[in-house]
């Protein structure tokens, strides 16, 4: 291993991880907001609304993101719908994620038994109390652990970027192994930055996921 | 007499065209308890669905205080706050603490002051035994210390009629004592109840009035003597005769 290497190009990577946790992040908030949109066409049952949410979610789940993101950012311009690799990016990645997202809430709002918003609605409850104070406060905890997993999963997809040239961490990568044949020292690099970024996640996840078992659920 | 609270009038109830209450008619006085039996799946729990409008009815009318209790109309839920219902399953929200389960209708719904709703909840805590519970979590609680909670719940938000559904039927047999018994403290603070039960000894001791439904209509609405001693209809004989049999066996 050559460390003088690994340190030369370490700020380089520096620079490419924080690219890759600024589109993961809008990326992944977007997929929050969609998902939580689409979650609540599903439990209402939105009139066609639902049914272009349930083809969406297909479509998304069904189809790689190298798919989805050569197409937005090579054949949506054709079409006129130019834009930059990173936005290509952060919409890919919120298409991508919306629809893991929206399974996730879903699934959170179906297993929420249907006494409880009945319970809140014979005490005298609005709907939109009942959904407020009952329904939703369970639904997001059920969905937690789908949640974490999902953006784990978002933040890992982020290494196919590289496709569109963004210079995240696979493409720095790539281009350093390129250039200087330092295959070992360029992949410990992207491993390493990878740790960094997921490893926090993954923890601070799973004490949520504790958090939330020991906070009063299973009656 | 007392004034009529509630009148139920022709009410029909059907699932997917399959008919389970058939027009069903009665009235309850402020400060009646009503008992409602029948054997398993003859649309108790439904009837008291569809008092409270949890269900929409394909005929007939429920009436609380001269007012109409109807399915999705925009008064449903001030209506709804006068009707407390305690379910068979526990309903508690697990999410949230005995107290706060408590005080969240009567602070968002009618918006009462905190801390007089809290001391009114403790007070009724205390009478049902469990003014130490109020931190605890449900799941923390036992099958019968959640229906009292359930019960006092209810009551916070000060109902004109309670609506009981099967409450001890999901309880082991040595916490249905201590449910029944707030039940009865609530009958003799005279409080307009209607109640499902399958425990007939209770059933008799509490109720001015039994109802026994079968195949979709009232077939007695009498006094509990008369019913448990004398039933008129071959139908509530044979049903009690399952229950002597059962206390027999
Ligand atoms: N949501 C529902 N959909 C279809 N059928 C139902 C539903 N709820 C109750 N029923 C049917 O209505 C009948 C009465 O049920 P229920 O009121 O629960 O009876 P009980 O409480 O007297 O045991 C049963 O045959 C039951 O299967
Ligand atoms: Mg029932």
């Amino acid at each position: 291993m050559n460390w003088d290497f690994i340190l030369k190009y370490l700020p380089l990577y520096e620079t490419a991880a924080l690219l890759t946790v600024k589109i993961g992040l809008i990326g992944i908030a977007l997929s929050i907001a969609v998902g939580f949109l689409c979650a609540a066409v599903l439990y209402f049952k939105v009139p066609v609304l639902r049914q272009i949410v349930i083809v969406y979610i297909e479509v998304s789940r069904n189809t790689p993101l190298l798919i989805q993101l050569f197409f937005i950012y090579y054949a949506l311009p054709k079409v006129g719908i130019g834009m930059s690799a990173q936005l290509c990016g952060i919409i890919g990645l919120a298409f991508l994620g919306g629809s893991y997202m929206a399974e996730a809430f879903r699934s959170g709002l179906e297993a929420v038994e249907p006494i409880q918003a009945e319970s809140a609605l014979s005490l005298g409850m609005q709907r939109s109390q009942a959904l407020r104070y009952v329904v939703l406060p369970q639904a997001v905890s059920i969905s937690v652990p789908a949640f974490v997993a999902n953006i784990i999963f978002l933040l890992k997809e982020t290494s196919v970027f590289s496709a569109i040239s963004l210079m995240d961490l696979m493409f720095t990568a790539k281009d350093l192994i390129g250039q200087y044949y330092k295959t070992t020292e360029s992949l410990f690099l992207l491993v390493v930055f990878y740790l960094i970024i997921l490893l926090p996640v993954s923890i601070l996840g799973s004490y949520v996921e504790r958090r939330l078992r020991y906070a009063g659920f299973g009656s | 007499m007392a004034e009529v609270l509630l009148k139920v009038k022709d009410l029909v109830k059907q699932f997917d065209g399959s008919t389970v209450l058939d027009g069903i008619s009665f009235d309850v006085r402020r400060g009646e308890v009503i008992v409602v039996v029948g054997s398993s799946g003859c649309g108790k729990s439904t009837l008291l669905r569809c008092i409270n409008a949890l269900e929409p009815i394909q005929g007939g009318s429920v009436e609380l205080g001269g007012e109409p209790v109807v399915h999705g109309s925009k008064n449903l839920a001030k209506m709804r706050q006068q009707i407390g219902m305690v379910f068979q399953s526990y309903d508690l929200f697990p999410h949230m603490n005995v107290i706060d389960n408590i005080l969240l209708a009567p602070l968002k719904v009618q918006k009462r002051n905190k801390s007089e709703v809290r001391a009114e909840a403790m007070e009724l805590l205390k009478r049902v035994g469990l003014e130490d519970r109020a931190e605890s979590y449900p799941r923390q609680l036992s099958g019968g210390q959640k229906q009292r909670v359930a019960i006092v719940r209810a009551l916070c938000m000060h109902p004109v009629l309670l609506l009981f559904d099967e409450v001890t039927a999901a309880l082991d047999p040595e916490m249905v004592r201590e449910v029944l018994d707030v039940m009865l403290d609530l009958a003799g603070q005279g409080r307009t109840m209607i109640i499902v039960t399958h425990e007939m000894q209770f059933a008799r001791a509490i109720a001015d009035r039994v109802l026994f439904i079968d195949n979709g209509k009232i077939v007695e609405d009498t006094d509990p003597d008369t019913f448990f001693e004398n039933p008129k209809s071959d139908r509530a004989k044979q049903f009690l005769n399952i229950f002597n049999f059962e206390r027999s066996k």
